[in-house]
């Protein structure tokens, strides 16, 4: 009794982003779902294919992302994209999760790690659930890969994502929390450089203090309201296996092999970079 | 009197609860293969020829003699007072006081096999809560509000008992909500309401369970008498607000911030049985609970699916507006 007129815009949205081939794609996606279409998580497979049609538009058409090694990830089995994270909002997650599923040798739903504070914003906990992102708890992690899911994984976390521009390109302290994961539930490691998302919104400083109070990771003075159109370049680099280990320091040295790899990704990138946009 | 062609004499099994749903479910199982005893605080419970019933409160001193007059085998141990039957003291009293005088007299007269009916509201529901969580997760829904510290002292005290005392045989069930005909728990009244609160925003997932499946559960773990501490529940979600939709229900939108806001609501307009101010966060954050360990061990699996359980409180409503 409360629509207005004819209009709905989710059948809208449907008709113009639930292109045949995204249709296509999330059905060659192996992904078990209950009967009303939802898994433990709360992803959706309805609302993702909007979300999917719509990030690829932005993939296509406004980031222009140029794609290398997408034959490193797997069709199947369990798995960590493991990347540089970088550009204040999380858009480089965006468009690595695009990739993996719209990935001609075998679509992925690449689950991505949010903080813990989206559960508690109304409406957007439970969207950004349905699209398969899931609080970072390494329960979830764990779980996840016993099921053989595949799941992005930026080791920097906010240390990267919040960085001022004048730090681009350089890698932060990595967390160890994702080998653990990887070594414990045999998943292979699949590094990731991403180009490009650091020029999205180029900042100067973290304004910290008003962060604070708003009980948000870092609130960003840049001149930029919106992510620039800046052409992304992604490589992923062939998966690495790892043994368990019996120290901290011995899974660092591990932390340590992954890192590099991710920073000679990004140096191929940026050398195949021709122009900012 | 057992009859002597019998090769061994049938167990004696007493149920709590008796005149709940689940309850009359697992004695209606147990019958005929065991002497079942029905036990119930409410009111007596008229039960087939040959079932004995008791009006009793277990916390208080006439409980003894069921055990003084029959020879026990084994307890299941179902009965409990809802959060919106009694005061929180008298509650407290029922569910903990009565529980540990239950243990204790189950050691004092050998009893030999006891299984206790607990909740998944013991996991508290918090918004950094990892889905599927497993037996050993901890218990922190006394963290979320003092109204449940009663389920959580239950199971606590039925821990102490299962390692102190193993000749017990304690199997602990700790199912998702259980809904069917005739079960009257919060979520089962909220679900057959027209008009059913939902909170701005917030759809947790959910799983469900129908009456009868969880019957069978609670049977499959008799039988097969292995202790221990399980979670009953299926391997299908839902989002809360999308149950409420299929059971035909109209959503009424309650604010959700400032999150002081919903309590307020519900404890004014006194919502106690269906949408209590004290588990309004089941309604906010999802408590997703792992089954897989009841389903390994008892080679379990639900026969009714979400939309046989849903289409239940879906045909009452229609029955209702029929009749009208």
């Amino acid at each position: 009794m409360f629509n207005i007129g004819k209009f709905d815009w989710r059948q809208r949205a449907w008709k113009h982003l639930v292109t045949p081939e995204i249709e296509q794609l999330v059905a060659d996606i192996p992904k078990p779902v209950g009967s009303f279409g939802y898994d433990p998580w709360g992803y959706n497979e309805d609302r993702f294919k909007i979300a999917l049609g719509a990030a690829k538009w932005l993939y296509d058409h406004y980031f222009r992302v140029v794609v290398h090694g997408l034959e490193n990830i797997p069709a199947q089995g369990r798995l960590l994209i493991v990347g540089n994270h970088s550009g204040q909002l999380p858009m480089d997650g965006v468009l690595v999760g695009v990739a993996a599923a719209v990935n001609p040798s075998g679509p992925r739903l690449a689950r991505a790690m949010i903080e813990r504070f989206f559960p508690t914003v109304p409406w957007l906990g439970n969207y950004m659930n349905a699209l398969g992102c899931v609080v970072g708890d390494p329960a979830n992690c764990g779980k996840m890969l016993d099921m053989d899911e595949a799941i992005i994984v930026f080791p920097e976390g906010v240390r990267g994502s919040g960085k001022p521009y004048k730090k681009r390109y350089q890698l932060q302290r990595f967390g160890n929390g994702f080998m653990r994961l990887a070594m414990a539930h045999h998943a292979p490691v699949v590094p990731v450089g991403v180009v490009g998302c650091e020029e999205t919104m180029p900042t100067l400083v973290n304004a910290a203090p008003l962060a604070k109070l708003l009980g948000l990771p870092y609130v960003p003075l840049t001149p930029a309201l919106l992510p620039l159109p800046t052409r992304v370049y992604i490589r992923f680099g062939k998966p690495m296996q790892f043994e368990q280990v019996a120290t901290e320091a011995q899974v660092g040295a591990c932390v340590d092999e992954v890192k590099n790899e991710v920073r000679q990704l990004i140096e191929q990138g940026l050398q195949e970079r021709t122009s900012i946009f | 009197m057992v009859s002597k062609t019998q090769v061994a004499p049938k167990k004696t099994v007493l149920v709590t609860g008796a005149a709940g749903a689940l309850a009359m479910r697992v004695i209606a199982r147990l019958n005929g293969r065991y002497n079942v005893i029905a036990v119930d605080f409410r009111h007596k419970v008229e039960t087939d020829a040959g079932i004995p019933s008791y009006l009793v409160e277990l916390h208080k001193r006439g409980f003894e003699d069921v055990f003084a007059e029959h020879t026990i085998d084994a307890v299941i141990h179902i009965g409990r007072v809802f959060a919106h039957e009694k005061t929180r003291m008298q509650r407290y009293n029922a569910n903990v006081l009565g529980t540990r005088r239950l243990l204790e007299l189950c050691r004092k007269y050998k009893v030999k096999q006891v299984i206790i009916h607990s909740t998944y509201f013991v996991y508290g529901a918090s918004a950094y809560n990892p889905a599927l969580l497993e037996e050993d997760a901890p218990l922190k829904a006394s963290e979320v509000t003092q109204d449940l510290v009663d389920s959580v002292e239950v199971e606590s005290l039925a821990n102490i008992y299962l390692w102190k005392h193993p000749e017990l045989n304690i199997t602990i069930l700790r199912p998702c909500n259980v809904l069917g005909p005739g079960v009257r728990n919060t979520m089962s009244i909220l679900l057959g309401r027209r008009l059913a609160p939902v909170l701005i925003g917030f759809s947790p997932m959910m799983q469900f369970l129908h009456v009868d499946d969880m019957a069978d559960a609670m049977i499959l773990a008799f039988v097969a008498n292995k202790p221990g501490i399980y979670n009953v529940a299926p391997d299908d979600y839902v989002p809360y607000q999308e149950a409420v939709r299929q059971c035909g229900c109209r959503r009424l939108p309650i604010p959700s911030i400032p999150p002081v806001l919903p309590k307020a609501i519900s404890g004014a307009l006194n919502w106690n049985a269906f949408f209590p101010p004290y588990l309004i966060n089941y309604f906010k954050y999802p408590v997703i609970i792992d089954g897989q360990l009841f389903q390994r061990t008892f080679g379990w699996r639900p026969h009714r699916n979400l939309n046989d359980i849903f289409s239940y409180y879906r045909k009452q409503k229609l029955a209702a507006v029929i009749q009208q």
